[in-house]
């Protein structure tokens, strides 16, 4: 019996030691790695899908379409045999993003959508749209919301027609809310969320 | 002297138990005794492969997308799906995910409930496009009163593809006649060339050799080994080759089959569909035939036009087949046969269920055109078949029409529709609209 009650004892003792030095080097090498914020974070991402985008805005889409009039670019580019919409690309690269669940969304939306899924409906969304549009794309919105039982970074940055392939599209399409935009308006936002923890 | 035996409690209860337990795990490891298993009958899409639970159940995980994605995947990324699941994953849709969980196939798609599954496979009530375009009038007044149950039953929108359907598509074919100036199929690329038989012909039976020497496989230099040899490396002679043999040259069109009805059973690892396993009306003469290539395709001959119709009538025996030799389109297939009329004028069963498609194939960078074998690919729903099929002679206005006319399918397309979708009447309403607010807003006041 005595054996018996010693081998549990062991046991007992030796995973405690093993959670023990666990934590102690989880905790080591949470002091260890550095950290960024949600903003850091947010702004950092926002840069890289800025670029990409005016790349392919300017450089591909503008350049092709407008000046050398080689290909249009078209919202049904597959069956018109064009280049997907500057927009379009954008949402294929975040549905893209999505399905690998990176732990952060992005979205394109606007005050003035021709696909009205993409108008603000979160208060953050729509706060935060309005706020950028007003400060001209000089100043970016940062809030937190709650979506679903989630607490949520939302930042919100200017989408500003960079080029005349963005303002010629949005002003003629039959579905556009508003068709007066110029090149440099504010056109809508990309709205970035990055959960945040609260445990 | 009598012997008596008397049962202790915790025996009698092992043995009841393991007892149990060993009668449920030899029904359960068995096709047959699996059955009582079975929570409810399956739907039209899978009762073939009921019985083999692992294809969509992980054990202790449920049903998970992957699995459906499997066999699905590739058809949804092809059709451009309208609401994959990535578009549920934004936080912004969380909302959204209460009313109608969209991240999961299964949310929609529910098996083993056939009280509750309407068409596709549906098992939510139909007006499931309420939860979130519940204020459709307002940006299409066109739509003001239509009853959300219509939506995807009118032959208007359907929920994961929309290539044929969607407005720009069908304001550009809006104007098309009934049948097209040259109403002709894309040409077959036959990718092997001729080569002449050889001299002497190969030893065999006689019938065999003549029917062999006349076939595609001859011209293209494919001789007895190529087909009953066991593989590159084996010399074993195989009787009687499956669908592997032929897959080892027709890759495409054997996954094409493994994908559909015909095939989904060898796919699964399940013996071959026979039609007496089918839910749909077959000819009890045709009943326990096996599925293979060589069902189509007799072995030596493979007679591609016995392939396209005689082959499906051989044993299919629903309305819609058995109309086919008094429609339009048989006498057009009649004709190509006869030689009357062009090549791809003729409309066979394959040319509307097995159409054919031009397809890339990023590892040759080649662009061919092949014949679809999953002969279900345009089905379900039926307004997959306008691009695939129906536009090469047809006009949009009357193909809508025709493919929500049922009586009319099942007379075999024996004369114009009688139903009619408003998806064009809706679109020319709304250009007029936005045509004459542009013409007020632009007077002067």
């Amino acid at each position: 019996m005595k054996t018996i009650q010693t081998i549990i004892a062991s046991l007992l003792l030796t995973a405690g030691v093993a959670v023990f030095l666990a934590n102690v080097s989880r905790a080591a090498d949470a002091a260890s790695t550095p950290s960024i914020t949600p903003k850091t974070m947010a702004d950092a991402l926002h840069a890289v899908m800025n670029a990409d985008r005016t790349v392919y805005t300017k450089n591909v889409v503008n350049r092709l379409q407008n000046q050398e009039h080689v290909i249009t670019a078209s919202e049904h580019y597959v069956d018109d045999k064009a280049l997907p919409l500057p927009a379009q690309m954008f949402r294929m690269g975040a549905e893209m993003v999505a399905s690998k669940d990176p732990g952060f969304s992005y979205a394109l939306l606007s005050e003035w959508p021709i696909n009205k899924q993409n108008a603000p409906k979160t208060d953050v969304e729509i706060a935060g749209l309005k706020f950028v549009a007003e400060k001209q794309g000089k100043e970016n919105y940062y809030a937190e919301e709650t979506l679903g039982d989630k607490k949520y970074f939302t930042a919100v940055y200017a989408d500003v027609g960079s080029a005349p392939a963005c303002i010629k599209c949005h002003n003629s399409h039959e579905d556009s809310p508003r068709t007066d935009f110029k090149l440099g308006d504010v056109m809508g936002g990309v709205v970035i969320r990055i959960p945040v923890d609260t445990k | 002297m009598k012997l008596r035996f008397k049962w202790k409690p915790w025996a009698l209860w092992a043995a009841v138990f393991w007892g149990s337990a060993g009668l449920a795990a030899s029904l359960f490891y068995n096709d047959t005794g699996r059955k009582f298993f079975l929570p409810g009958p399956t739907t039209h899409g899978h009762h073939q492969i009921e019985l083999k639970c692992s294809v969509c159940h992980t054990p202790f995980g449920g049903v998970k997308n992957d699995a459906c994605n499997q066999c699905h995947g590739a058809e949804l990324t092809a059709a451009r799906d309208s609401h994959p699941v990535s578009k549920f994953t934004d936080p912004r849709n969380a909302d959204r995910l209460k009313s109608l969980d969209a991240l999961h196939c299964v949310t929609c798609h529910a098996e083993h409930e056939p009280h509750v599954t309407h068409e596709m496979g549906v098992t939510q009530p139909q007006d499931y496009c309420f939860h979130c375009h519940a204020d459709i009038a307002k940006e299409r007044p066109t739509h003001k009163g239509l009853p959300f149950n219509s939506c995807a039953a009118s032959g208007c929108h359907n929920f994961h593809d929309n290539t044929a359907i969607y407005e720009d598509f069908i304001t550009k074919h809006m104007k098309e006649s009934a049948v097209r100036p040259k109403p002709l199929v894309p040409v077959r690329v036959l990718v092997a060339k001729a080569v002449p038989l050889p001299d002497p012909l190969p030893a065999g039976p006689a019938d065999v050799v003549h029917d062999w020497a006349a076939s595609a496989h001859a011209r293209a230099g494919v001789s007895c080994i190529d087909c009953h040899q066991a593989g590159k490396t084996s010399v074993m002679w195989i009787p009687k080759p499956g669908v592997e043999s032929c897959a080892r040259c027709h890759a495409a069109e054997t996954a094409g089959f493994k994908a559909g009805f015909h095939g989904m059973r060898i796919a699964a690892g399940l013996s071959p569909m026979t039609p007496a396993m089918a839910q749909i009306p077959m000819k009890p003469s045709a009943a326990h035939r096996e599925l293979s290539c060589n069902s189509c395709h007799a072995a030596h001959r493979t007679d591609t036009r016995f392939a396209a119709a005689e082959a499906c009538m051989q044993c299919h025996d629903d309305s819609h087949t058995l109309a086919y030799k008094n429609s339009p389109h048989f006498k057009l297939w009649q004709a190509e046969l006869a030689g009357t009329a062009p090549a791809g004028s003729g409309v066979s069963c394959a040319t509307c269920h097995l159409p054919r498609k031009s397809r890339y194939d990023e590892n040759t960078d080649t662009t061919i055109v092949t014949v679809e074998h999953n002969q279900n690919a345009n089905l379900r729903p039926n307004e997959k078949m306008i691009r695939t099929v129906c536009l090469d002679c047809h006009g949009m206005p009357m193909v809508l029409d025709a493919l929500a006319d049922r009586a009319l399918i099942d007379r075999n397309f024996d004369s114009l529709p009688s139903a009619h979708v408003e998806s064009i009447d809706m679109i020319l309403q709304r250009k007029a609209a936005k045509r004459s607010q542009k013409t007020n807003n632009t007077q002067p006041q």
